[in-house]
């Protein structure tokens, strides 16, 4: 049975059901949907979509950490994207909300790239730069006040519903389909790896190294901008103060937790959704489970230590000889 | 005497003689922290709007957050004399040595908002600040006064962990139900002080008590995370307001507009106007030398759907919160 499980991956899915199980036991109606007002209603489909933000800016960070790179900026991104749709909102029509927000994303990514690829800065420095400014430009778009919006088509990007589903779970798997055809669909995975793994070696074997660095750090721009404007839809608000607030960190968080070395060379898009989503049914978990919220981070820590340890290969190596040690005594 | 001394001296002689002799009018400094909230953004208006009221020059400086650049608002007040200066600390230490600077000039400080360390007690004139115990309580009373005797559940969303405000609102509230054996916190997390995480928080309590059914009031530290709460609550299918209470803290304007649509029922105020008590303190102890209590506490006012909410909102929407 287990060998026919995808090897790359198992740790993942074994944590995830693990970590359902558990919140079974804290939680026992933890399984329970029924629908409310045309949209399925349940605590599954709360981790699914309190979920979103952190898995759309995962699918951004995994490509910019398959080149060796890392984004800090993507929470501050998500908070000036947010508070530019929540501002437009109630005067112009979807298509120029979203093409503004998606289009400072974009630029947000080109920034970030260009210090990166073009001016060769190290990345955590050259995207800190954004993470420290963002969230001062979303505050200025704002002046420091929670701009609100009635809009019913953004309310709708953030509490609608396509067949039962959230539509930013809909809009998470359409990104998810999306990103995962053009990388894998083509060779630009592959690219993408290559420049993680050595960049020289790549770039002498014609590889567009630094095109690639550039276009992971847009399009992680673009996903962090979509982030940023189904959050504010969500709250019917932008808060430029706490949108996306150490999100970046979660993000990586996913990516890591996914299995995709902070080394670049390999990634996984769906093992870092996954991550995205084992970070949420944890965090559901807690808030369900009614321990004093004095808890919550230490047991996050704990279990995120659990599931990176699970993925270490000299930590299940360890396991492993303990087992043939048990089996040999008895 | 020092150099610096001597400069400061002369500097301030400079500027008495080249002060117009409005004798009246007087001047104070406000070493405000920065725009770190709308709250705040609110009690810089209000500040504004309560000095104009009584011809008061009051000049503001915004210190980003900074302590360092509060500090430097402060002798930059000292050297051009004001009559006194409000300062609105943003952290609760290490002001000794600008406020003796202050005290040696006979310019008196007025804290706003918060309260500084106890060794600096002596170096201002009075703290003007709301009791966030209190602010708790009132919100307690109000619930416990409008349940009467039916037994009733009630979720918590509590502010940041670790946060004094929090744990002080969390505080006065319980001591307020505790007199009350049918009040009962079911559950209590944190929401962070924000409307996302409240209403995620919210969420899972509604899954956590039956749908919630048997919820029957809400209890926010702040009201941001009552409006994130009601979305939760309204997209559950439940009506705030009427079949789930909803008591939170602050008066922030869009507590006003859910409570005009009969989505929430009470706030407790935590008024923006700290300069008006510290203004009017200031006046008394110039003209009759009167001294003022070493903390004047604002009010903490409950705000119901019955004080015309719709009104208070066209109020407060302007005032940057």
């Amino acid at each position: 049975m287990i060998a026919l499980l995808p090897r790359r991956g198992l740790a993942q899915i074994l944590a995830l059901i693990v970590i359902l199980a558990v919140d079974r036991v804290v939680s026992p109606q933890f399984f329970d949907l029924r629908l409310q007002d045309g949209r399925l209603f349940g605590s599954l489909i709360d981790v699914l979509n309190r979920g979103t933000p952190v898995a759309l800016l995962s699918l951004g960070m995994v490509l910019v950490i398959a080149t060796r790179g890392i984004d800090l900026s993507v929470g501050a991104v998500m908070a000036i994207c947010g508070a530019i749709a929540a501002s437009l909102a109630d005067s112009h029509g979807l298509p120029v909300v979203l093409a503004a927000a998606l289009g400072a994303g974009l630029v947000c990514g080109l920034w970030n790239g260009f210090l990166v690829a073009v001016l060769g800065m190290q990345p955590i420095v050259a995207t800190l730069i954004l993470m420290v400014a963002g969230r001062g430009i979303a505050q200025l778009i704002t002046e420091g006040r929670i701009v609100t919006f009635s809009s019913p088509d953004l309310v709708w990007l953030g509490n609608g519903s396509v067949l039962g589903l959230p539509v930013p779970v809909v809009i998470a798997l359409g990104m998810l389909i999306l990103t995962g055809a053009v990388v894998r669909g083509s060779a630009l995975g592959l690219l993408i790896e290559a420049t993680g793994g050595n960049a020289r070696a790549s770039e002498l074997a014609g590889v567009g190294t630094r095109a690639m660095i550039l276009a992971v750090y847009v399009w992680c721009g673009v996903c962090a901008a979509l982030a940023g404007v189904i959050a504010a839809a969500d709250i019917m608000g932008a808060d430029a103060n706490n949108a996306g607030l150490w999100l970046e960190l979660d993000a990586i968080l996913a990516v890591v937790i996914g299995g995709t070395s902070l080394f670049g060379g390999r990634f996984s898009l769906v093992l870092a959704v996954l991550g995205a989503l084992i970070i949420q049914t944890m965090n559901t978990g807690i808030l369900l489970s009614g321990y004093p919220p004095e808890f919550n981070l230490l047991v996050k820590a704990v279990v995120v230590l659990a599931v990176l340890l699970l993925q270490s290969p000299k930590f299940s190596g360890l396991a492993g000889i303990a087992a043939r040690l048990r089996r040999t005594k008895a | 005497m020092t150099p610096k001394a001597l400069f400061a001296a002369s500097a301030m002689a400079a500027l008495l003689l080249a002060l117009p002799a409005s004798a009246g009018q007087l001047t104070i400094g406000f070493s405000q922290i920065g725009s770190e909230s709308g709250w705040r953004a609110a009690e810089t208006s209000v500040s504004k709007q309560e000095a104009a009221k009584r011809q008061v020059n009051l000049k503001i400086a915004d210190a980003q957050q900074k302590q360092e650049n509060q500090i430097k608002a402060i002798r930059s007040f000292i050297a051009q004399n004001v009559d006194a200066i409000f300062l609105a600390p943003v952290v609760s230490t290490g002001w000794d040595s600008v406020l003796k600077e202050a005290k040696e000039a006979k310019i008196p400080v007025v804290l706003l908002d918060r309260d500084i360390d106890p060794s600096g007690k002596e170096l201002y004139l009075t703290a003007v600040t709301s009791d966030s115990v209190h602010e708790g309580a009132v919100a307690g009373d109000w619930l416990a006064k409008t349940v009467g005797n039916k037994a009733c559940n009630i979720v918590e969303l509590q502010g940041t962990v670790g946060a004094s405000v929090a744990a002080n609102r969390k505080k006065g509230f319980d001591t307020a139900i505790a007199k009350h054996a049918n009040l009962k916190v079911v559950r209590s997390q944190t929401g962070d002080f924000t409307r996302a995480k409240g209403k995620e928080v919210m969420e899972s309590f509604i899954k956590a008590e039956g749908g919630g059914k048997s919820i029957c009031a809400v209890y926010a530290h702040n009201d941001d995370m009552m409006v994130g709460a009601i979305q939760a609550m309204k997209e559950a299918g439940l009506k705030p307001g009427k079949e789930i209470l909803t008591v939170s803290i602050d008066a922030v304007p869009d507590i006003f507009k859910a409570m005009a649509a009969g989505e929430a029922n009470a706030t407790v105020e935590l008024t923006p106007n700290m300069a008006g008590p510290a203004l009017d303190a200031i006046a008394a102890f110039k003209d009759k030398g009167t001294v003022p209590p070493k903390w004047i506490q604002t009010e903490s006012k409950l705000y119901t759907a019955a004080d015309d909410p719709q009104k208070i909102y066209d109020s407060k929407k302007g005032l940057g919160y």
